[in-house]
């Protein structure tokens, strides 16, 4: 109620704010401290993005950086060529499984460099642009960067959003669920574990819900 | 001196060996959250009940229950040297004489957590808890060596926080490093009901929207913890103080004697205030 009458007057209340910094802080805070989590998610990225395009595994780079009012996924990950079956359904089988997040290497595999890029954009496959925050749009080389925003409306909690706006493809999806688990992570990590029972034990206790 | 602590200490030596009691320890991450305060007035209050409790200082080098249970007079020995067997268990047990079924081992104060075998530590509490109800810890505060022994030994834990984004934060990483194999519930110590309605602190709510944890009790923040601190009497004794009463409330809802929902200190209406019964 408070909440609303500071609003209308354009200032909130002070443990508004910092219930929304905990809530980012926290959020930042989880996803450092599950790397097994970030290295699964990062994997299953990799394996969707096969599918449609060849990219290069070993300079995969996804990370997590709390801006201003949204926790943001950054996910770099160089483009060499187009794939020439694209899987039409989406109930076909993925393609073999990428190798598991192998050591960067220093260079990309030179084998594909030489292939001629089977679209229009001149370079695209020769140029592998690894940089640490792909956030601006790169000129010299097709980077697919992923973001996944989360909103500050505290609705979202359990809600979360995956936007990806991919240069190459221009492809948006949905994903519900938590966006740092899933089932993926091999047996769920501490903190997905921990969550877990956190929303269990929370939903015996008589401590109120938010929604 | 020691006499005294022994004959206090004969009902628990009596009493049925195979005991096992509950090893809890207070936690926070955060220092200054009031971790001390929390375990020597929760000690008290589960003592009045009738229980037999022990309260451990796990803060090697800054040992404090003693000075907030006003027992400091009293301590012969610590926790160290029972490990390193220079006194034994009973000698460094300290009565407190208003509630005889409370016994305090106090932390070395010259030493350093790093002395402590977190190994030796958890035997301690495992041989505590054959002789009382209720085994205390009281954590230092951050997430090392020290956090690790005071951990050891407990299956259950409270968390304490406070309303502040600093003390939450903390809390979130240390109901991580509990595990999933310990029992843990939250305190909210300090709330300030006042700023709650103007929404100039965070509200109990707020802070468990976060650490979503079962909600042992919430604690306002009022003159009479530091009158009774300065005292070194703990405030739970203290029948008139509605913070008092909070702590005990908390003591029926551990033992499960109570089983009512934990109050949420409120601002006191114009009326309250006007004619209101105490302070």
């Amino acid at each position: 109620m408070f909440e609303f009458v500071q609003r209308f007057f354009g200032k909130p209340a002070s443990s508004t704010t910092a219930k929304e910094r905990l809530r980012l802080v926290l959020l930042s805070d989880h996803l450092s401290l599950a790397p097994d989590v970030v290295e699964a998610l990062k994997r299953d990225l990799v394996e969707v993005i096969s599918r449609y395009v060849e990219v290069d595994s070993s300079n995969c780079d996804v990370t997590f950086e709390q801006q201003d009012k949204q926790v943001a996924m950054l996910a770099n990950i160089p483009i060499l060529a187009m794939r020439q079956n694209r899987p039409r359904a989406t109930g076909s089988p993925p393609p073999a499984a990428p190798p598991p997040a192998a050591p960067p290497t220093p260079e990309p595999p030179p084998a594909r460099a030489p292939e001629p890029p089977s679209f229009g954009t001149a370079g695209a496959s020769a140029t592998v642009a690894h940089e640490p925050q792909a956030q601006a749009p790169s000129p010299s080389g097709t980077n697919a960067t992923a973001a996944v925003g989360h909103e500050a409306e505290p609705e979202y909690r359990q809600q979360r959003e995956l936007a990806l706006e991919s240069q190459a493809t221009a492809n948006a999806s949905t994903v519900d669920g938590d966006a740092a688990g899933g089932d993926t992570a091999n047996g769920g990590s501490r903190a997905q574990r921990r969550r877990r029972r956190k929303r269990a034990a929370a939903a015996g206790s008589a401590s109120p819900q938010p929604t | 001196m020691n006499e005294t602590v022994r004959q206090h200490e004969e009902p628990a030596a009596s009493a049925p060996p195979r005991r096992r009691g509950r090893a809890i320890v207070v936690t926070s991450g955060k220092g200054g959250v009031g971790k001390t305060t929390t375990t020597a007035n929760l000690g008290a209050a589960l003592g009045v009940t009738g229980a037999s409790v022990v309260l451990v200082d796990a803060d090697v080098g800054l040992r404090n229950l003693d000075i907030v249970l006003g027992l400091e007079a009293r301590v012969r020995h610590h926790v160290l040297d029972v490990l390193e067997g220079v006194s034994t268990l009973d000698d460094a047990l300290v009565t407190d004489k208003r509630v005889p079924t409370l016994k305090l081992l106090a932390a070395a104060q010259t030493r350093e957590k790093d002395d402590v075998d977190t190994a030796a530590f958890s035997a301690l509490i495992a041989s505590l808890r054959e002789r009382f109800d209720y085994v205390l810890i009281d954590c230092p505060a951050g997430i090392e060596k020290g956090f690790a022994n005071a951990i050891a030994g407990a299956d259950e834990a409270i968390v304490v926080c406070t309303p502040e984004v600093s003390a939450v934060r903390d809390a979130d990483r240390v109901v991580g490093l509990l595990g999933d194999d310990r029992t843990v519930k939250l305190i909210v110590n300090r709330l300030r009901p006042s700023l709650v309605k103007r929404g100039k602190m965070l509200s109990v709510d707020d802070v468990n929207g976060i650490l979503r944890l079962p909600l042992l009790g919430v604690i306002a923040d009022a003159p009479d913890v530091i009158v009774s601190t300065n005292r070194g009497e703990p405030v739970a004794l203290d029948a008139a103080s509605p913070v008092g009463a909070a702590y005990r409330a908390i003591a029926g809802r551990i033992t499960g004697s109570d089983s009512s929902a934990p109050e949420i200190p409120r601002e006191k209406s114009f009326f309250e205030k006007l004619f209101g019964s105490r302070k």
